[in-house]
């Protein structure tokens, strides 16, 4: 199972890429590997203002349905529309290709509430 | 929780391990889709000796399985196989059911999740001088199933199997191992059964691969998450989702297994009586707009009244669309009716299509 050290993770198995004031969110290789066959991703509109943990989009695998949670709370400014017509990119590439949306960061400091690899790792080895 | 004749296979290949009606089961492999795509182009191996296997014998035992199942059993001729339900007295679905005549006994083959309740309802029917044995930790059961599987089993067995007909069974060796094969399955494509002592199961596997291999011909380890999909593309009914107590063969366009000139049998009175009153409602495949997948009990509405219930659905690979299967009440079953499914507080517009959905399978009829 692939782990970026240079991530940030959230419990619910989403991850964050943080770069100038923004975050750009998406699900971890545990996560698609537990989903397997992505088939059709519910992504929110751009713009709109979300909290952190709240369900922002929905996951459609073959075998089952997963929200897909907002890592840090701010404004939608960009998500993936190559998903729309290509969800399996999560599965086949889930930290580059594969990433869902990007968020303007609203408040810094929930950084903070996220892990860090070494402690996302430890996370998934329980489960 | 118990583990097939093929358990240690399903380690070695990585399967997904699941808990499925008492058993460890792997629900897929590789990928559901990939697995789906193996059967619907080349071949696919699926094991599925947790299905169950009751054998009728004695003097009284056509009689008997006539009695308890609604097809004719009587027109089976020795070595054919037969599809056939086995009724409550209500008319509701005890199981479904394939019926093998094999030259001293009927051999019942029952889904896994049904084979204590049907073992103890076959039990508590018994009629007439009929001996019942339950055997379904005796036997192991591979299903190979896709366009290409005629090439693989026609290399691996004594005689070669290629005029056997659709829904007829015989005796085979495969590298001098007596089994049982048959010309079946539950995808819809062309394929064959093989049944034989459990302790074999794991090198009969391994023939099969290795036959693949030689012809260069892929087969595709399958786990049961394929095998739902294919069912449910070529509109095959699930007991317990699609078909259960609570429906008659009459409602789930089961009428074709129901033979009301054949004499006596358990459920009869209630069916004609269903026929008589009139059916209110059928079991209708529907085609959705969007992408989002319909999901076993999701309700069905006509213009904002509910009107039914999903009992099955995915998102069909083959066809690349989601794929449902649910009762609603007549005159909603009629075939283009625009309907609308609830998925997460949406409402999803659908159209009810005929079955099956996926109608190019290899299947020889």
């Amino acid at each position: 199972m692939e782990i970026l050290e240079e991530l940030l993770y959230s419990k619910d198995h989403e991850w964050a890429r943080q770069e100038n004031g923004e975050v750009i969110e998406g699900i971890t290789d545990y996560a698609q590997s537990e989903l397997s066959d992505i088939v059709y991703i519910e992504l929110p509109e751009e713009g709109i203002e979300v909290r952190k943990g709240e369900a922002i989009g929905t996951i459609e695998a073959v075998k089952t349905v997963s929200d897909l949670c907002a890592v840090l709370s701010g404004t939608i400014i960009e998500v993936n529309k190559e998903l729309e017509d290509h969800p399996e990119l999560i599965n086949k590439d889930p930290y580059d290709a594969g990433w869902i949306v990007r968020i303007k960061i609203g408040d810094p400091e929930e950084l903070g509430t996220l892990m860090e690899a070494s402690e996302y790792k430890d996370l998934i080895s329980m489960e | 929780m118990k583990k097939t004749p093929l358990y240690e296979e399903h380690i070695k290949l990585n399967g997904r391990m699941v808990d499925f009606a008492d058993f460890k089961m792997p629900v897929q492999y590789s990928s559901i889709i990939n697995e789906v795509k193996g059967v619907r182009e080349s071949v696919g191996i699926f094991d599925v000796s947790h299905m169950g296997e009751i054998e009728i014998s004695g003097s009284d035992a056509l009689n008997f399985v006539n009695w308890i199942t609604t097809n004719d059993a009587s027109i089976l001729k020795l070595w054919q196989v037969q599809y056939t339900t086995m009724l409550y007295p209500e008319g509701g679905i005890v199981d479904d059911l394939l019926v093998y005549r094999l030259p001293d006994s009927y051999l019942l083959v029952v889904n896994a999740t049904n084979r204590e309740k049907d073992f103890n309802w076959i039990i508590n029917n018994k009629r007439g001088n009929v001996d019942i044995e339950d055997r379904g930790d005796d036997y192991f059961q591979i299903a190979v199933q896709g366009p290409l599987t005629l090439d693989v089993i026609k290399r691996i067995t004594a005689e070669d199997p290629s005029d056997l007909p659709f829904y007829w069974a015989k005796e085979e060796s495969i590298s001098g191992n007596k089994v049982l094969i048959s010309r079946t399955g539950y995808t819809g494509e062309d394929g064959f059964e093989i049944y034989g002592d459990s302790p074999l199961g794991m090198k009969i596997w391994d023939i099969v691969m290795d036959a693949g291999e030689t012809i260069n011909t892929h087969i595709v380890p399958c786990g049961l998450g394929a095998r739902d999909i294919l069912r449910l593309e070529v509109g095959y009914c699930l007991y317990g989702n699609d078909i259960t107590k609570e429906t008659t063969p009459l409602e789930a366009g089961l009428s074709w297994l129901v033979k009301m000139d054949k004499g006596d049998f358990i459920g009869k009175e209630s069916l004609i009586k269903q026929e008589e009153e009139g059916l209110r409602r059928k079991l209708i495949g529907m085609r959705l707009e969007s992408r989002a997948i319909p999901r076993h009990g999701y309700p069905i509405y006509k213009e904002g009244e509910k009107v039914g219930e999903i009992t099955s659905g995915t998102h069909s690979p083959t066809l690349n669309y989601p794929i449902a299967m649910g009762y609603v009440e007549k005159p909603f079953h009629k075939k283009g009716t625009k309907l609308e499914i609830e998925i997460r507080k949406k409402m999803i517009e659908g159209e009810v299509v005929s079955l099956p959905f996926w109608k190019n399978g290899s299947i020889k009829r």
